[in-house]
């Protein structure tokens, strides 16, 4: 077990895929001569030569769709948008055709395509390129979208997505890239569809993904100390998602938090709290709380971009709120 | 590289009508015109008993394009078609009785009752889809002709992917960005622009500032070439040269076939923006009665001949259609049947009503 960054992680297990199966190639901008806006695909196209490392003009709609064409004929195309923001220019290619192709006709075809892309604001890049739309994505049946919070995750459900029949948004991070973990040696698949419990705890429930999972994390793990018990559940796949996880952990605490870095009106958090509400309701001892980003396009200055996204001093609070609502004794 | 311009005579002109082509050839492109005739008038028919739901566009006075470019077609070759499509599915070698069965939603049609009239699908035959969204089909196109690509290598018997799409489409930038892809990589496919010089009610003048649509290509060093919709032959001819570039050369083609839409943009549309005496003069370019009158003229058939064929067109019309109704409804047990190719856990399954987590 070696620890390595996501970045790597990402990197390494490309790098696998496109020695394991000669169907897989990768297609984006600035992914083959540049390495990739961050280096995610460094020395690949030197490895595997420019029909598997493709670049691209600027055309998000052209070669999304261009991926979608591949797949319909076979191929597993691993397409990496720039940020998540650009995926909008292509997103008449991603919802109204590679999630309904394999059930508009009949089953007869699939799209086994992979879209990389990091989401994710707090680099001081102003409204356009901070953006957390991953939920656009996950309304959408026909679509998989999952979003690993560790670089073992970005392993295993990066593998996974690749060797899924189906369009399978991957949505990275712009602040975890840099992030360190252990990392399993081999072959690492993950069970797209499945939440993790990534701490056990006894009085408080926080879900999570992406990188609210690891400040979520964090803030456990200093509440650890004052005696407070959080369960963390990283979520990792938006679509499916899975609520049996999240509903048993309610059953269990009694209290729930949703931490996300998206907008909070119609966002995941709304979907959790619903969820809680539908599958432990008699459980809970206080309201479902989110604590999600102020509903604003998000500003370039450091400090207004500071109070408009969600922290762990935000996530504290919150949960300190809904134990004290609760009359919670250590 | 500018392209040309095929001499575009309206009407029964174009081909010599007997020029060095099989008889049997001839007459076998008139028995698909015949069919596609007989097909759309009868899904009209269908349309307005309402056995035939959503949206319902025809290729009414589009039948020698239809012919024309489907003759040229190989069987290894792929089609990505748009949503006036009922003509290519059934010149592609499709039963017109599961195309018919597609468009009144039963389970034995082409897509299971899932697509409907845009969304006609077979992959044995190669076709790749009927495309509901104007333009939609080019980027999917434009990546089947890069997995050839990727696979395969060029030559006379490489495959190749021809993309349909209308007059109106050419605005749009999916088209701009797909042809700039296929130029750049050298990719075996050739669209073609099926100009029936309305984008519904919106003449071709009005939509495209340079309205010789075929010239589009330029920008990119796509070959573009116009020819006359009206004409099966020249069409042909002209697709099979594209495709022949694609596949030996991959040279990526843009052909332009002008014809007439004899009725609305869909079923329902009256057309009420065109002036009698336009629908008069469209009356008399009709492709069907042009072809079938060059091939009296010529000797190809005779009266008796020709009312066989129509006949013909019509028992197989007839018998689709009895098949469609005879053909059981999809059931709402495989709502979820095809929610993905890869199985996952937690994938939802709820009906309307249903609760979303199992019993606490």
């Amino acid at each position: 077990m070696a620890v390595i960054s996501y970045r790597q992680a990402l990197h390494d297990t490309l790098r696998a895929e496109l020695a394991r199966d000669e169907v897989v190639f990768l297609i984006g901008e600035e992914i083959g001569v540049f390495e990739g806006s961050y280096k995610i695909t460094a020395g690949l196209l030197a490895e595997f030569g420019p029909e598997r490392v493709r670049d691209t003009p600027i055309s998000e709609e052209g070669f999304v769709g261009a991926a979608i064409g591949a797949a319909m004929l076979g191929l597993r195309p691993v397409v990496e948008i720039m940020t998540l923001n650009f995926s909008l220019l292509a997103i008449n290619q991603i919802v109204n055709h590679a999630a309904k192709m394999h059930a508009m006709f009949g089953g007869q075809v699939s799209v086994p395509m992979v879209i990389r892309t990091p989401g994710g604001g707090g680099q001081q890049l102003a409204a356009t390129h901070s953006q957390n739309i991953e939920v656009w994505y996950a309304h959408v049946p026909g679509l998989k979208v999952v979003a690993p919070s560790t670089p073992a995750d970005a392993k295993a459900l990066l593998a996974a997505a690749i060797r899924d029949d189906d369009p399978v948004i991957v949505l990275e991070n712009l602040a975890l890239y840099n992030t360190k973990g252990e990392v399993p040696d081999g072959e690492q698949v993950a069970e797209i569809g499945r939440a993790a419990v990534i701490k056990p705890g006894r009085d408080l429930t926080v879900v999570a993904y992406s990188r609210a999972s690891v400040i979520a994390l964090d803030v456990a793990r200093q509440l650890e100390a004052d005696g407070v018990s959080v369960e963390v559940i990283d979520l990792r796949s938006l679509r499916p998602l899975d609520r049996d996880t999240t509903c048993a952990s309610v059953r269990k605490t009694s209290r729930a938090v949703v931490l996300e870095d998206d907008w909070l009106s119609y966002g995941v958090g709304a979907e959790i709290a619903a969820t809680i509400q539908e599958g432990a309701f008699d459980f809970l001892d206080a309201p479902v709380r989110r604590v999600a980003a102020a509903e604003v396009p998000l500003p370039y200055a450091k400090p207004l971009e500071r109070a408009a996204l969600p922290d762990a001093g935000a996530l504290a609070k919150v949960i300190r709120e809904v134990l004290d609502a609760t009359r919670f004794a250590r | 590289m500018a392209g040309k311009a095929r001499a575009a005579k309206p009407g029964a002109a174009g081909h010599a009508p007997s020029g060095g082509e099989p008889p049997e050839v001839l007459r076998g492109y008139y028995r698909q015109m015949a069919l596609v005739r007989a097909f759309e008038l009868r899904a009209a028919q269908m349309y307005t008993q309402a056995r035939i739901g959503g949206y319902c566009h025809l290729n009414l006075g589009e039948e020698a394009t239809v012919v024309g470019l489907m003759a040229a077609l190989e069987s290894r070759d792929y089609l990505f078609t748009t949503y006036r499509e009922h003509g290519y599915a059934l010149a592609r070698g499709l039963d017109p009785g599961r195309v018919m069965a597609e468009l009144f939603g039963k389970a034995t049609g082409v897509s299971g009752g899932w697509g409907g009239s845009m969304h006609l699908f077979d992959a044995e035959a190669r076709l790749l889809g009927g495309y509901g969204i104007v333009g939609g089909q080019i980027p999917p196109a434009t990546g089947a002709a890069l997995a050839l690509a990727y696979r395969g290598e060029p030559g006379p018997d490489a495959e190749a992917v021809m993309c349909l799409l209308g007059d109106g489409t050419t605005n749009i930038g999916a088209f701009h960005e797909s042809l700039n892809l296929a130029a750049l990589w050298r990719l075996p496919i050739v669209y073609v622009i099926i100009n029936n010089r309305l984008g519904m009610g919106t003449p071709v003048e009005r939509a495209a500032a340079e309205p010789d649509l075929y010239k589009r290509g330029c920008s990119y060093r796509i070959p573009g070439e116009r020819v006359d919709g009206d004409d099966v032959l020249a069409v042909r001819d002209a697709a099979r040269e594209a495709l022949r570039r694609a596949r030996a050369e991959r040279q990526p083609g843009l052909l332009e076939a002008v014809s007439y839409r004899l009725r609305g943009h869909s079923v329902v549309d009256p057309a009420a923006y065109r002036s009698g005496a336009e629908t008069g003069r469209l009356r008399a370019l009709d492709p069907v009665p042009a072809f079938r009158a060059r091939l009296l003229e010529a000797g190809v058939l005779d009266e008796e001949a020709a009312l066989r064929i129509e006949e013909e067109a019509d028992q197989q019309v007839t018998a689709a259609v009895t098949y469609a109704d005879d053909s059981p409804d999809p059931t709402p047990d495989q709502l979820f049947a095809h929610a993905y190719a890869s199985p996952v856990p937690n994938t939802p399954r709820q009906l309307p009503g249903d609760p979303v987590v199992s019993g606490q």
